[in-house]
């Protein structure tokens, strides 16, 4: 070993530390406010197709999250989280990916899954935890996940699906090493992004999984959505250095840090991350930076921690913003957008009211999937409480009519 | 047939495992070149490449959240913690998401092909932190199994199932043994099936439950027992989640008496949860409160641990008490 210490080699005599801020780590934007390309901008290459999708998977999410935090509000829903503010950064995200890619998000991320196709009665299915839930029923509202769409059901521990990516990403590069000489022998097939706020980058899952796929070499995209507020806890209250990009260098992880709230910058950066982690088999660190518009969740109110003042000098809409650019693009047309946007929130309420009535799973749910096949002592369990809730029907009404 | 250490019989198990499945990774601390620092995955770098067996950065919490996400895109990822005492950075990992992954998704994605390798357990001089037994911790969470053998032939076995088996796996090796269980091991596979106890002895007048290195204890209880008259039934648990309570049962009934040991803290070890059940399936054959002679609740102690131990002559002395009842 030439370089046990693994640290560059360069000696001085000046005695000085190297500043926190040194980095001065910029953001890229490439739209102004009203959706124009700012100066020296260079657009990326999307398509018609694809922007539009993009728009219109944050109009949806932008009514969804209108309506269910309506229906939170009338107590339909135990619980709901919005995206607001954040729906670019998180569509074109997903968008600049490809769509058998995996993605390992935290919970705010509601728009990715839309943007793979996810359909508005799954959505409800999941928020009404009714038995055609993918994840029978037993996650809160918004814990989403679809195998078929390649989207990691969440998890609300957070942080815990960083190193989780680090390793799912690496399982997709095996394949394409060449086991003599450890070097990648093709271009990688797919990658993985994973979602987490800044204050889940304050666990140590984030510390060990960001150092993990920088040494292992893993092909992940950590998308870091700064949005300014981890519930209540401002960013200066969780961190004291240059962001979340700043510790990428760290880690040894190629870096990016970009304007949240513009899809297009969002979409050029992740899609120059994509391709550098395809060729090299390589992580890269995209820093998202969009104010939380909404509160944390239902369940928290934002008056009691951050002034009226603030919110105020923090309006920027990434849906208005990127309609602009669709609009300068010619390639939407705005009546037929505000008719479809009209129509949509008829559709989410009908969605409600059908999902509502959907059963709720059966009592061999309870169970079943702790493990592949339930052990002895489960299905003991099982048939005691089947006995119990027949011989008390009235007390359970959920599944008493339903035991065999 | 070879005659082998248990670290032989564990590498043998992971030879075979690796050579299965053309995604199959082994990962931990140390682990790579070096062959973990008791030398269990020895030879197998060279073997499968430094991609497929290799060190990671020191982090348990990283080493299991890697392998969580390794085993949910199907690759069977078997994890090495050093020492089971450092095993607690990862509980999290463990606890809320091995252990959850396919229920919380509903079967969307699952981690079955998991499997966590542990040296436990005392009697190394390794004082409070290379000693400890933490199995207790883990059988209170749904979703696990834990499995823990008693000699090389056991380990190489089990050890194959829990590679197989589909869930999330903790194979506690009891590393007092790991060279001084030597045995005949078949070089060819064999599984010894997940959640059955296996009795090692019959006998008559009290039935002695333990597993892992622990059994040794109890084997020569059973012998300084058989030698003033009194016959026991030895029984290896073999797997503490699932646990085999038919052949323990069985066998309770047929003693009227049971004797529980492990190396950990007696308050809230397994061995509670053992008697609760055994009171409950078995509680007019009973000829004695049932027994259990463990751990102190101490941390593990280092030049009182001759004292703090389980031992045979601990055993014998609760085995007459209970028979004189």
């Amino acid at each position: 070993m030439t370089n046990p210490q693994n640290v560059s080699l360069n000696v001085t005599q000046a005695l000085e530390f190297i500043d926190p801020s040194a980095l001065d780590i910029p953001t890229v934007s490439l739209l102004d406010e009203n959706g124009h390309l700012v100066k020296d901008a260079v657009e990326p290459n999307i398509d018609k197709e694809t922007a539009l999708k993009i728009y219109k998977t944050m109009r949806f999410i932008r009514a969804l999250d209108e309506r269910m935090q309506a229906a939170q509000r009338q107590g339909r829903v135990s619980f709901y989280m919005q995206c607001l503010g954040e729906e670019g950064a998180v569509t074109a995200s997903a968008a600049a990916l490809k769509d058998d890619d995996m993605i390992m998000a935290q919970y705010r991320e509601q728009a990715a899954l839309r943007y793979r196709g996810f359909s508005l009665e799954q959505f409800m299915n999941q928020m009404f935890s009714n038995e055609k839930d993918l994840g029978k029923g037993r996650q809160m509202p918004i814990h989403y996940g679809s195998k078929e769409l390649h989207y990691m059901t969440i998890s609300s521990p957070l942080g815990t699906q960083i190193p989780q990516a680090t390793g799912y990403a690496y399982s997709q590069k095996i394949p394409h090493i060449n086991a003599e000489n450890g070097e990648l022998s093709s271009e990688i097939n797919n990658i993985t992004l994973c979602y987490f706020g800044e204050g889940a980058a304050s666990e140590g899952d984030f510390h060990a999984g960001l150092n993990m796929a920088a040494v292992l070499k893993a092909p992940v995209i950590f998308f870091a959505r700064n949005n300014g507020y981890a519930i209540s806890t401002p960013a200066d209250e969780q961190f004291a250095g240059d962001g979340i990009a700043s510790r990428g260098v760290g880690y040894g992880i190629k870096t990016i840090r970009v304007d949240g709230a513009d899809a297009l910058a969002v979409y050029a950066a992740t899609q120059k991350a994509r391709q550098f982690s395809v060729e090299t088999g390589e992580p890269v660190l995209v820093e998202s930076i969009a104010y939380r518009l909404g509160a944390h969740s239902t369940s928290d109110d934002p008056t009691g921690y951050r002034s009226k003042e603030e919110e105020s000098t923090n309006t920027k809409c990434p849906i208005q913003r990127f309609k602009g650019y669709l609009l300068t693009k010619g390639w939407l047309d705005e009546a037929e957008d505000n008719a479809q946007d009209e129509a949509l929130r008829e559709q989410i309420l009908d969605a409600v009211k059908v999902a509502e009535k959907v059963a709720k799973p059966p009592i061999e749910d309870l169970v079943s999937d702790v493990y592949d096949t339930p052990i002895p002592l489960l299905e003991k369990q099982l048939e005691a409480l089947k006995a119990h809730v027949k011989a008390h029907p009235d007390a359970y009404p959920t599944t008493a009519g339903r035991i065999k | 047939m070879a005659q082998m250490n248990m670290l032989q019989a564990i590498n043998s198990a992971l030879d075979i495992s690796m050579s299965e499945h053309p995604l199959a990774c082994i990962f931990g601390e140390d682990v790579g070149y070096f062959g973990g620092v008791f030398r269990a995955t020895s030879g197998l770098q060279e073997k499968y490449g430094k991609h497929r067996v290799f060190n990671t950065p020191l982090t348990e919490q990283g080493i299991l959240g890697f392998a969580n996400g390794l085993a949910a895109a199907g690759a069977p990822a078997i994890a090495e913690i050093q020492f089971a005492d450092y095993i607690f950075p990862a509980f999290d990992q463990i606890v809320n998401e091995s252990a959850k992954f396919r229920y919380r998704s509903g079967n969307e994605f699952n981690v079955g092909k998991l499997t966590i390798r542990t040296p436990y357990g005392g009697g190394i001089a390794g004082g409070l932190y290379h000693s400890q037994s933490p199995e207790a911790y883990f059988a209170h969470t749904p979703g696990l199994k834990l499995v823990v053998p008693r000699n090389a032939y056991q380990a190489k076995g089990l050890l194959r199932a829990c590679i197989k088996d589909d869930n999330p796996v903790i194979f506690f090796e009891p590393k007092r043994l790991y060279r001084a269980s030597i045995g005949d091991v078949p070089e060819d596979d064999f599984i010894i099936p997940i959640g059955k106890a296996e009795v090692v002895s019959e006998g008559s007048d009290i039935t002695l439950l333990a597993w892992g290195a622990q059994m040794e204890i109890i084997e020569q209880a059973a012998e300084m027992a058989k030698e003033e008259g009194i016959s026991c039934e030895v029984i290896d648990l073999r797997s503490i989640q699932p646990w085999d309570v038919e052949t323990v049962a069985k066998s309770v009934t047929k003693t009227g008496r049971l004797l529980i040991s492990h190396e950990a803290p007696v308050t809230c070890g397994f061995g509670a949860e053992i008697a609760a059940t055994i009171q409950q399936e078995c509680f007019l054959h009973l000829e004695s409160p049932i027994s259990r002679v463990c751990g102190l609740d101490t941390p593990y102690p280092l030049a009182l641990e001759k004292e703090y131990i389980p031992d045979a002559l601990k055993v014998l002395s609760a085995i007459k008490q209970s028979v004189q009842f």
